[in-house]
């Protein structure tokens, strides 16, 4: 413990002379007696509000994971009573059998909660958070206290959205995308109440946290790199989590202001969404003229590059943990660049292959078939880049690796559907069905939890000095990746009868009641990943405490700048001087040797790329 | 008591994973750290190529067992429905033969090139060559798959032809209703606020003559074989959507914005009967847009006939205006009071269409 107030007392010293941070010697000796609350709760440490992420996130995979096997028990075993369902979720399932309304509030809330909170919070907020300033060689973010302030919004909004459950008429249940006129009408829906409201203001709370965030990660990659890390020297975690960032603070704000136009339509008499409604019940509403569609611009304008939000990332982490393990460079690291570039900047332009269906002008549709086509380019590029990286290397399967191998076979499995679903004469037929719900799934849900448990296996040593335990990792990767085929996969073919997303019950459905035995295997089939997902997170928690101690600074033989640091950093990452940068991230088998650290000055003899 | 036995076993079956696993732990680092590792990367990669191998097992299987349960199996039940299913077998050769190629590039490098002593690493950074290939042979593809999709996009959303019979469809929470325009082919004006559910669920407005012939009804559309059918979507409430997946189209039904789509049924539903060997089958229409807690129950049904069958049907319907106004129907007896006036609401009503 003394250990490590000296080393960060002896880090304040450095940066205050040789970095001209703006703090004085009085502030430095302040951290010989951190308390409780400033190191482990209100910590504007990175690393420290990386792991708040991480754990926050945590909790919201095992609430979102759950609530995915309840709906899942309706859909397996539609007839059958569950009396702990009772005891779980009281007047929601009288008898044991769960409720329309309780379906469709956890429908909605699994959607939100793992699009927002586990994916986006949970994946970008971690690893930006942890890798930037290690990797960039800074000893913390720009702004520490912004960071914190991020964290704190998410927690907040956490908070109000775990209340949204316990409201009595239920939380919102018009999925997770949330469109009016369903999402302001409380007499149309009962979740669509007090619900929604406490549903609209956790969202916004998270897109601050959001922002917070995301300005923070740019003005830290641009600003505060170390001496040497030209922007090509940055390793391409770094890069997807600056396009990620840059995603996020250009797209959240009009979610925003679709939010708050909602907001005043909800409460304030406003017609922006609504016009010309007759509700059962209560009659002929006085709005007119709005456009519910116009939602539907503003959500998806954010909606589709969030999906980029959380992909980048993983793409970026599997980058580095494929070349790493590889003991290879990463192929075609410019092209890597270019297409993370190209994937960012197509983002905003294919929103509307949501909407194919809504009656848009057939011109506009036509645009956004050719657009969002014309991202399976650099998607393609890609997933070369990476096979041609695997292509004659040495590789080590540690678990983050096996993840990283995972993430690519997802990410080609939906993506290759989305050519289907990108397409819109092909989505005319598709659209809202159960084929969406498997291309969605396994490229966007299931491949970024990839790239996040491979992140997770990766850097864990760093995050906690210790290891997790590898065959814990390995069990939880087989049947995790074999789970995610099973669910899944069968589900194109009940999209391709037309199945359609969101129905409580097939029962009276001559169309679609033949997949009864398939339903129930896939919810066997889901509880089985579930709980593998619970030891997973045994092994997390039990090595944080109890894991294999990191002995090395460098248990991977990486060359990123993180693997210099001490093996239990303090805040400030590096004891003495930030290390200066002389090369690039990859060069692993080069000239015979197996791996080169950035920090390793380029020698006279060596060979250029 | 059989949830916590479950529990306690699910628990058990935990603890033993876990503590089989920490002993392996300790074995491998007993081992030595380098020992271990090659041992567990030996079993991996042997896992990485019996995983493809029992992958493409499991999606013939999967075929074999689901593939008569799709649209696929039979024969689409409307002409667009021939091009959209024409569509997604090229475009399943196409990502099938991409799929295949680079899931066994991916677990056959893994496996191959798994770690091994002898193996000298290639530092093969970046060949502008191969990257301008495979730029270069998806964007082609893509563009070949964008030119079909897109010839049949404009013919889907295009206009429907001259002789194509008009059917306006309304959704609400949670059913259909029709609304045809009765002998002179046209609809008349309607207006949200004269909607009253029991006699006027779309809010015809009765003053317009070219309304007073027109025939209202719910949950089951009747049409023509052989015949393109217009339909003209709109909602009363929140979104809807109608999903008409044997002739693999549908769409959406947003209050205050009228949409539209056009097909032309290829069978009637007593032939499709036939062809499915399903006595019960329907053409049925399926809500596909969340619009509240009945949306699974949200179901009405094509009855695709032939034109004799047709035009009988048509006969027996009575106009929604002589179901309001029983008293100006001419086949009930007269009413000696006088008319009763009409519906205050309409003489304020707006055009709308």
């Amino acid at each position: 413990m003394s250990n490590e107030a000296t080393i960060i007392e002896d880090v304040h010293v450095k940066s205050v002379t040789s970095h001209d941070v703006h703090e004085h010697g009085d502030h430095g000796h302040h951290e010989h007696h951190e308390t409780f609350l400033s190191k482990y709760v209100f910590s504007m440490d990175h690393k420290m509000i990386a792991k708040q992420f991480l754990i926050t996130g945590m909790v919201w995979a095992v609430l979102g994971g759950l609530m995915s096997v309840l709906f899942r028990l309706q859909l397996g075993y539609p007839d059958a009573s569950f009396p702990f369902l009772e005891s779980l979720l009281g007047k929601w399932a009288k008898g044991g059998q769960i409720t329309p309304e309780a379906y469709y509030a956890l429908v909605t809330t699994h959607g939100t909660v793992l699009v927002f909170f586990v994916l986006t919070a949970g994946l970008s907020g971690t690893f930006a958070n942890f890798l930037i300033p290690l990797q960039i060689g800074a000893r913390d973010m720009a702004s520490p206290f912004m960071n914190m302030l991020s964290y704190w919004f998410f927690f907040v909004a956490s908070v109000v959205m775990l209340s949204s459950m316990f409201v009595e008429t239920g939380p919102f249940s018009g999925g997770w995308t949330a469109y009016p006129p369903l999402s302001a009408l409380g007499d149309a829906s009962p979740g669509s109440k007090t619900g929604m409201d406490l549903w609209i203001i956790a969202m916004s709370l998270f897109i601050v946290s959001s922002l917070l965030g995301g300005l923070n990660y740019i003005a830290t990659i641009l600003n505060m790199r170390t001496k040497g890390m030209s922007m090509t020297r940055l390793p391409l975690t770094i890069w997807a989590l600056f396009f990620t960032a840059v995603l996020g603070v250009l797209s959240f704000p009009v979610l925003l202001s679709g939010m708050i136009l909602l907001i005043f339509d909800r409460n304030f008499g406003t017609s922006f969404y609504l016009s010309d409604i007759f509700v059962n019940g209560v009659g002929a509403l006085p709005n007119e003229g709005g456009s519910a569609i116009l939602y539907q611009h503003l959500f998806w304008f954010l909606g589709h590059p969030e999906v980029y939000i959380i992909l980048l990332p993983a793409m970026g982490m599997v980058s580095e943990i494929m070349s790493v393990s590889s003991r290879k460079p990463i192929f075609g690291y410019m092209a890597m660049l270019g297409s993370l570039f190209a994937i960012a900047a197509l983002a905003f332009l294919v929103w509307a292959h949501h909407m194919f269906v809504t009656g848009l002008n057939p011109f506009l549709g036509s645009v956004f078939v050719l657009l969002t086509l014309l991202i399976a380019v650099p998607s393609a590029i890609k997933v070369f880049n990476w096979l041609t990286t695997l292509w004659r290397g040495n590789i080590r399967f540690t678990p983050g690796m096996l993840f990283a191998i995972g993430f690519v076979s997802l990410f080609i499995s939906g993506g290759l559907t989305g050519i289907w679903l990108g397409n819109a004469a092909l989505d005319i037929h598709l659209h809202d069905t159960y084929f969406v719900i498997a291309h969605f799934h396994i490229v966007m849900g299931v491949a970024s939890m990839f790239g996040m448990f491979a992140g997770m296996y990766h850097w864990f040593p760093k995050m906690y000095g210790r290891f997790m335990n590898n065959t814990l990792g390995y069990i939880h990767f087989w049947v995790t990746i074999a789970g995610a085929y099973l669910i899944f996969w069968p589900m194109h073919y009940e999209g391709l009868a037309g199945m359609p997303r969101r129905y409580f019950d097939f029962s009276i459905w001559e169309s679609f009641k033949q997949f009864g035995e398939l339903n129930k295997f896939i919810t066997i089939v889901s509880m089985i990943v579930f709980a593998v997902q619970i030891l997973f997170l045994m092994n997390f928690f039990y090595s944080i405490f109890k894991g294999r101690k990191v002995t090395s600074e460098n248990p991977w033989e990486a060359n990123t700048l993180e693997w210099t640091t001490p093996i239990r950093p303090g805040h400030g990452n590096w004891v003495g001087e930030i290390p200066e940068v002389h090369r690039w991230a990859y060069d692993y088998g080069k000239d015979g040797k197996d791996f080169i650290q950035q920090t390793t000055p380029v020698g006279a003899d060596e060979s250029t790329h | 008591m059989s949830l916590y036995l479950s529990i306690a076993i699910i628990a058990l079956i935990f603890i033993v994973i876990f503590q089989i696993a920490k002993a392996s732990e300790y074995v491998s680092v007993l081992k030595g750290e380098e020992v271990a590792r090659k041992q567990s990367n030996k079993i991996n990669g042997f896992l990485m190529i019996a995983f493809m191998v029992l992958g493409f097992v499991g999606i013939y299987v999967c075929n074999e067992y689901l593939f008569d349960k799709t649209l696929l199996a039979q024969e689409a039940a409307s002409i667009q429905g021939e091009k959209v299913d024409q569509m997604i077998w090229i475009t399943l050769i196409v990502t099938g033969i991409v799929f295949v190629i680079t899931q066994i590039l991916l677990f056959w490098f893994a496996y191959k090139y798994q770690e091994n002593d002898n193996r000298k690493v290639f530092f093969f950074a970046h060949s502008t060559k191969l990257e301008l290939i495979w730029t270069a042979i998806p964007a082609i593809t893509l563009t070949v798959l964008v030119i079909f999709g897109l010839r049949n996009w404009f013919f889907f959303t295009g206009e429907a032809p001259k002789n194509a019979m008009v059917v306006e469809v309304t959704g609400k929470q949670f059913g259909w209703i029709f609304r045809y325009p009765g002998k002179d082919a046209v609809f008349g004006k309607k207006y949200y606020k004269n909607i009253d559910p029991a006699v006027n669920s779309v809010g015809i407005v009765w003053d317009d003559k070219l309304a007073q012939d027109d025939i209202l009804t719910e949950q089951t559309m009747y049409v023509v074989k052989g015949t393109p059918v217009k339909l003209i979507i709109g909602s009363r409430d929140v979104i809807h959507d109608v999903g008409l997946s044997h002739f693999r189209l549908k769409m959406d039904a947003v209050p205050g914005i009228p949409t539209t789509m056009w097909f032309t049924p290829k069978f009637t539903t007593a032939e499709m009967k036939e062809k499915t060997g399903n006595p019960n089958f329907a053409y049925e229409i399926s809500c596909d847009q969340m619009c509240g807690n009945g949306h699974y129950s949200m179901k009405g049904i094509v009855e695709v006939v032939t034109q004799e069958e047709y035009d009988l049907w048509m006969a027996k319907q009575k106009a929604q205006y002589l179901v309001a106004f029983p008293e100006k129907d001419p086949s009930n007896v007269p009413a000696a009071s006088s008319a009763k006036t009409t519906d205050s609401t309409a003489k304020t009503a707006v055009a709308k269409m």
